[in-house]
């Protein structure tokens, strides 16, 4: 009864992958999923781009201009950024702490379905022929008046989706506080823990207040509330300030897994300890708290007056003093040690240079009286690209490389990843450095063209050029990922030689109990030290081989979801046919049943026995001998 | 060859200029060559800005280089073992304490300017007779155009901005239908016109826009209003103050005399209902009261003007060309179109030339 090699129908499988509780199962179809709206919002970018290329180009309308830009900036935040670094967190955290899975594999599984189908509701969109077209940042008195069902996609499709980020968040926090194997105490995590840990905790609390704003959008836009309309007392700057308490912790949630990736491959690849561990534990945490403290730098030019925006002002600066802790500390990890240039170590190179432009410039938008000029300008759009892009994009490939063979059991080529390297790094500044002088130069961001002569047409140019080149990066990347799975070259337990963390002590990947026996932990780089030690498992064992307890996979995380994607088209027609409430009543109603299934049936689990255990570990150990 | 050198030198002189002048964009948008107080106030925080960035980015290049190029495992060979260095408390301390003092300079002079650029106390402020001591100009921000109200002088403009130099000039900003954003880089940032409140602020225009290539500084919407966000563009003439009085003057008397260039399109311009949006007289709105044709941009000075529909060559074929198809020169913005069944080819030759020859200025 072993699962490791058995061999089943495409039916099974997609059963499978569909009822799956497996973090690991999980964590590859978020990665897969993120990665596919990754291409799409990245497609968008090129249309946008190209639009761009020259004035008053004619390559897309201006209405379907904004559907690109909104759709680009969501996509890439919601869909694509997101999802992915929760790919790594569900397929790396439980095995860095030493766990079997996950707190809760049914909520996990439900905010996959959650974040999938959200994803899939908003990007019908196009379909429908009606798109988002207010910006990612969807401010009220725009949406409000935006026409057709762009803006309730929008609303509905990001509500699901975000629900589903805010499971996964809380589920984190759960794993990582109870789930830690013996001797993992909070200052022995993995910095990638670490950080998924404040990210999650920041999902706690940034979320709600999208879902309350959504929930307003919502309801002035399909159940004639009145929440932003001035006319009728509502009003417009409260959508601001609640779309921005949520959105600037949101940029948080990204960069500090990013920053955890970077930590661990800086550490491994220079083969040396994390440089002031405690300081970097510490600057991720005060990241974090004051991540929730500077909302209103975005709206430095609403008119909050002075003392608002001097106070959020220095707030925001304060930030720069943390950051730049990491930034030295990961210098400091490279200085003395012994540093091999592998693709995830490239991009970790990359990415120095790339942040520290990214976070100067937020310095400088930062200081209020300045942002009144960059606020809103390409230079904007230049900043975010760079922390963004150069931050977290950089991570995810990154991280990409450097777990690939832990996810999948098989290496991405290494030259084909450098090549991935050189067009997508070149490709990112050119694009974006340039940037910066067209907001300079007075060229407002979201305009759809521009005239010529005031300066910007090559500027333009060569900001094109320079996406066309991260696109080729991209579909480099693509192949090589098809090739490796075609070619299908099984790696051992630590294909890099220099793996310090604890899933590099178990197979690649891992058998669906993780660790037949739970781990023991001595201190940080748990692997490392052991194999210092002498022990070249590089693992320590906490308790005798035993019989395992497992969860059963679940297709109710998917009715669940799939009720409430029905549901969201119900609301949406609700006012223009007849079908509309019933089937809003009726998507509804089929995801309280399987709410009810779920708490009427209880999920006993069951046991894989010792000799299960035994014999897969046994399999593996051939499979790695042949 | 002394003499050839000399060129050399010279020459590179000027490339090195242009090349830093073409770095800065052009004189009647960038925010880099500001041409009033609060533009270089802005200019010269982002060089401080820049000064420090740059510093720091100078620090971490540096040790980075050297890292990367000294503790390399081709160097240092494949089983070497580095040291597991924990940390350094002394290095640690000095880069959180450097960058806290550098942060805490660089937020004082933050500070000081937040106060000084939002400093509207002297706004309505009158003199011994009871005169307003400062221009205000109240600034409504529609789909896709601006309207310019000068309350205190009784008159009204659009799509053109016309300001005395060298005095702080203070404006109203709000919006009549979706929010916008009001901008002109070359004088200073920009401050939201908001649809629920109005917004305060000033600028300083300090150069004459006469000397400019188009003669007119450009402004421009920076707020994500719909899909002609990109044509929301207005102009700015700045004037010393004695001509924009005599502007003022000449604007206060286009409720008696109006220039009426061609007299069919007169008649063509009201029969056809222009005249019900737009209004010729610059008066048509006193002391905030809308008075009939105030819906569309105010037409008194059209013919002074340096764009058509604020981003189009100024001439009479552009003119038409938007007066025949709106929505293609501008998607979704609210004026309607005019085809040859509603006004004819002569008739619009007609009212191109009437328009155009609406004017206040001596030209």
């Amino acid at each position: 009864m072993s699962s490791v090699a058995q061999k089943k129908g495409f039916g099974a499988a997609v059963w499978d992958w569909m009822t799956t509780v497996d973090h690991k199962k999980i964590g590859i179809l978020y990665l897969l999923g993120g990665a596919f709206f990754f291409v799409l919002g990245g497609i968008e970018a090129l249309f946008i781009r190209w639009q761009l290329l020259t004035p008053q180009n004619d390559f897309v309308t201006a209405g379907m201009f904004n559907d690109l830009i909104t759709m680009h900036g969501t996509t890439m935040i919601f869909l694509a950024a997101m999802p992915i670094l929760f790919g790594f967190m569900n397929a790396i955290v439980p095995l860095q702490i030493g766990a079997r899975d996950v707190a809760f594999p049914f909520i996990n599984s439900l905010g996959f379905w959650m974040f999938m189908l959200g994803g899939i509701f908003l990007n019908l969109s196009w379909l429908f022929g009606e798109v988002p077209d207010a910006g990612w940042t969807s401010y009220a008195s725009l949406s409000l008046v935006s026409p057709g069902h762009g803006i309730d996609f929008y609303a509905l499709g990001l509500q699901i989706a975000g629900a589903g980020t805010l499971m996964a968040g809380i589920n984190f926090l759960v794993t990582i506080i109870n789930m830690r194997a013996p001797g993992m105490t909070y200052m022995r995590m993995p910095l990638f823990t670490w950080t998924t840990f404040i990210a999650s905790a920041m999902i706690l609390f940034a979320f709600p207040p999208l879902t309350v704003g959504l929930f307003f959008l919502t309801f002035d836009r399909m159940f004639g509330g009145q929440f932003f309309n001035h006319l009728m007392g509502g009003n417009t700057i409260i959508w601001e300030h609640i779309f921005w308490i949520f959105g600037h912790p949101e940029v948080y949630i990204l960069i500090l897994p990013a920053f955890g990736i970077f930590s661990e491959i800086f550490s491994t690849f220079a083969r040396k300890r994390l440089f002031g561990y405690p300081s970097m534990v510490f600057a991720t945490v005060l990241i974090g708290f004051l991540g929730f403290m500077v909302w209103a730098h975005h709206m430095f030019t609403v008119g909050l007056g002075p003392t608002a925006n001097a106070i959020f002002a220095v707030a925001t600066m304060a930030i720069a003093v943390p950051t730049g802790v990491k930034i030295f500390n990961w210098l400091l990890t490279m200085w003395g040690g012994s540093i091999k240039v592998t693709t995830p170590m490239l991009y970790a190179l990359g990415f120095i240079p790339s942040f520290v432009m990214g976070g100067v410039t937020g310095v400088m938008q930062g200081s209020a009286p300045l942002d009144y000029q960059l606020h809103d300008s390409y230079f904007i759009v230049a900043h975010f690209h760079y922390v963004i892009v150069g931050g977290v994009v950089l991570a995810i490939l990154a991280g990409t490389h450097y777990w690939w063979p832990k996810m999948f059991g098989t290496m991405l080529n290494e030259t084909l990843g450098k090549i991935t390297f050189v067009f997508f790094f070149i490709g990112f500044h050119m694009t974006f450095l340039i940037q910066h002088w067209l907001g300079f130069w007075g060229m407002p961001r979201r305009v759809w063209t521009y005239m010529p002569n005031q300066g910007w047409d090559l500027a333009n140019m060569i900001s094109t050029i320079g996406a066309i080149s991260m696109g080729i990066g991209v579909i480099i990347l693509v192949f090589n990922a098809i090739m490796a799975t075609i070619k299908n070259e099984r790696v051992g337990n630590d294909p890099w030689g220099d793996g310090r963390t604890l899933e590099w002590a178990i197979p690649s990947p891992p058998p669906f109990y993780n660790f037949p026996q739970t781990p023991l932990v001595r201190g940080l780089d748990s692997v490392w030290l052991e194999k210092m030690d002498g022990n070249e498992s590089g693992f320590l064992p906490a308790e005798p081989v035993k019989d395992i307890h497992m969860p059963y996979g679940s297709i109710l995380p998917f009715i669940m979801t799939l009720g409430l994607f029905i549901a969201g088209f119900g609301a949406m027609f609700r006012l223009e046919h007849a079908w509309g409430l019933p089937v809003l009543v009726g998507g509804l109603v089929v995801t309280f049943f399987a709410m009810a299934a779920r708490s009427v049936r209880d999920d006993l689990g069951f046991y894989v026995t010792k000799e299960e255990v035994l014999q897969t570990e046994k399999e593996i150990a051939q499979r790695g001998h042949n | 060859m002394k003499k050839g050198l000399k060129k050399w030198r010279l020459f590179s002189l000027l490339t090195v200029l242009a090349i830093f002048l073409a770095g800065c964009g052009q004189e009647e948008i960038s925010t880099l060559m500001p041409a009033g107080q609060v533009g270089r106030d802005q200019f010269n925080l982002l060089m401080i800005a820049a000064a420090i960035m740059l510093s720091v980015i100078f620090v971490v290049v540096t040790i980075y280089t050297i890292a990367l190029v000294k503790f390399r495992r081709s160097k240092l060979g494949e089983d070497h073992i580095p040291e597991q260095t924990e940390g350094s408390h002394f290095l640690e301390m000095v880069w959180t304490v450097i960058p806290i003092i550098l942060v805490l300079i660089f937020a004082v002079v933050t500070v000081y300017y937040t106060y000084k650029l939002g400093d509207v106390s002297a706004m309505g402020a009158t003199d011994e007779e009871g005169n307003p001591e400062n221009l205000v100009v109240d600034v409504t921000a529609k789909l896709y155009w601006w309207e310019f109200e000068y309350k205190d002088l009784g008159i009204i403009t659009a799509q053109e901005l016309v300001v005395p130099t060298d005095e702080k000039v203070y404006f109203n900003l709000i919006a009549a239908d979706v929010k916008h954003s009001f901008w002109i880089p070359a004088v200073g940032g920009k401050l939201d016109t908001n649809v629920e409140n109005v917004n305060k602020f000033y600028l300083v225009f300090e150069k004459e826009s006469k000397d400019l290539r188009d003669g007119v500084f450009y402004g421009k919407c920076a707020e994500l209003c719909g899909p002609s966000h990109a044509l929301m563009d207005f102009k700015v003439k700045s004037l010393p103050r004695a001509e924009f009085d005599e502007w003022v003057v000449a604007m206060q008397n286009t409720a008696d005399e109006k220039p009426v260039a061609n007299q069919k399109g007169e008649e063509v311009f009201v029969q056809s209902g222009c005249i019900g949006c737009h209004a010729t007289d610059a008066t048509a709105v006193q002391g905030g009261v809308k008075q009939s044709g105030t819906q569309g941009p105010n037409l008194a000075t059209f013919g002074d003007r340096n764009r058509v529909a604020g981003f189009m060559p100024h001439d009479a074929e552009n003119l038409e060309d938007w007066i025949r198809d709106t929505q293609k020169n501008k998607p979704g913005n609210k004026m309607p179109s005019y085809g040859e069944d509603q006004i004819s080819n002569d008739e619009m030759d007609a009212l191109v030339e009437y328009l155009m020859g609406l004017k206040v200025e001596e030209k």
